[in-house]
């Protein structure tokens, strides 16, 4: 028993080792939990991009669910997601709203033209501040924001099809059955 | 032998140079000697979330900027280092903070060590204090003094 435990212990301290780097493995470190899951939706009140003049604020999207597509025409990444957001906005599931992040205003248009548009309306965040207040690091960034105006998800990276159906559009329908 | 030196010399040149432009790029933070020191204190205990093992101080990544321009920003308005670091972890999370806070969700980190040493230290002790008792407990046979008595008469007879 006691001589068996002598061979035993190491391996299973060994295999609890496995078992965790195995676990390392599959997580990605560039996936940073957000703090802001739960909380409000950090203030804004940015110009948009297609009308410089007309100014939007977080209050002004109350009371529906919503999505922040953080996108700029300088990433790359966007490209790959884009089509997926512009199908998303052609069935008309939930209202996208973009956050042109450090951009150029030109080239973010010309981009939205060549790509086409999925955007209910896109803020110009040209110094990167409310970018900065929602804990953005890697574009593209997408959030979930509730009729409360509270952020229930934050997806970082591409959104991808499987990230779509699995986690963001099952998430838009709870919060809408339970808000209201 | 002058290729080397020729290529040595280029080299040095373009190490002088690229510290140069570094230099140039961390210029614009601040002016004022003081009040640079304090953002880079502040910036060096913070992570650069887009290249994840350098600070914010060492980063050159827009973000990395944008941070640093925001810390000199905050100092200005009179905040204090804490309030500015609450302000990265509100946004960033705990990540951000090279030395992360004692809690009940960094608790394994803090302690995990110590705990680890506790037991090898443990274990260790065990080991010696068994192999101590086995050590004493064994007495010689009658025979094995007598051989012992032997080596040692034989060790201090000359004739050997």
């Amino acid at each position: 028993m006691k001589r068996s435990l002598r061979f035993l212990l190491p391996l299973a301290v060994f295999l609890l080792l496995v078992g965790f780097l195995a676990k390392g493995l599959k997580l990605d470190p560039r996936q940073v939990p957000s703090p802001l899951i739960d909380k409000p939706a950090p203030a804004f009140s940015l110009p948009l991009l297609s009308a410089p003049d007309r100014v939007l604020s977080d209050q002004d999207l109350r009371g529906q669910v919503w999505l922040l597509n953080v996108w700029a025409s300088w990433c790359v990444a966007c490209r790959q997601e884009h089509p997926l957001l512009v199908d998303l906005a052609r069935s008309g599931t939930v209202p996208i709203y973009g956050l042109n992040y450090k951009d150029k205003r030109d080239d973010a248009l010309a981009w939205l033209k060549q790509h086409g548009d999925p955007y209910k309306l896109s803020l110009a965040d040209t110094a990167g501040l409310v970018g900065i207040d929602y804990g953005v690091y890697g574009v593209p960034e997408t959030f979930v924001i509730d009729q409360a105006g509270v952020i229930r998800l934050k997806h970082i990276g591409p959104v991808t099809p499987a990230a779509l159906t699995g986690t963001i559009l099952p998430l838009v329908d709870k919060l809408r059955k339970s808000g209201g | 032998m002058a290729d080397r030196l020729l290529s040595t010399v280029l080299l040095a040149l373009a190490l002088a140079l690229a510290g140069n432009t570094l230099a140039k790029d961390a210029a614009p933070l601040a002016d004022d000697p003081v009040l640079q020191a304090r953002v880079i204190r502040i910036a060096e205990e913070l992570r650069c979330l887009v290249c994840q093992n350098e600070t914010i101080a060492a980063s050159n990544a827009d973000l990395a900027v944008d941070l640093r321009n925001q810390i000199r920003v905050q100092i200005g308005q009179g905040r204090s280092d804490a309030e500015i670091r609450d302000f990265m972890v509100q946004r960033y999370g705990d990540f951000v903070l090279y030395r992360p806070p004692l809690k009940s969700s960094t608790l394994a980190l803090w302690l995990g060590p110590f705990v680890l040493l506790l037991v090898a230290g443990a274990v260790l002790l065990r080991q010696i204090r068994r192999r101590r008792a086995q050590i004493a407990a064994r007495e010689l046979t009658p025979a094995e003094a007598e051989r012992a008595r032997r080596l040692l008469g034989e060790e201090n007879s000359p004739a050997s």
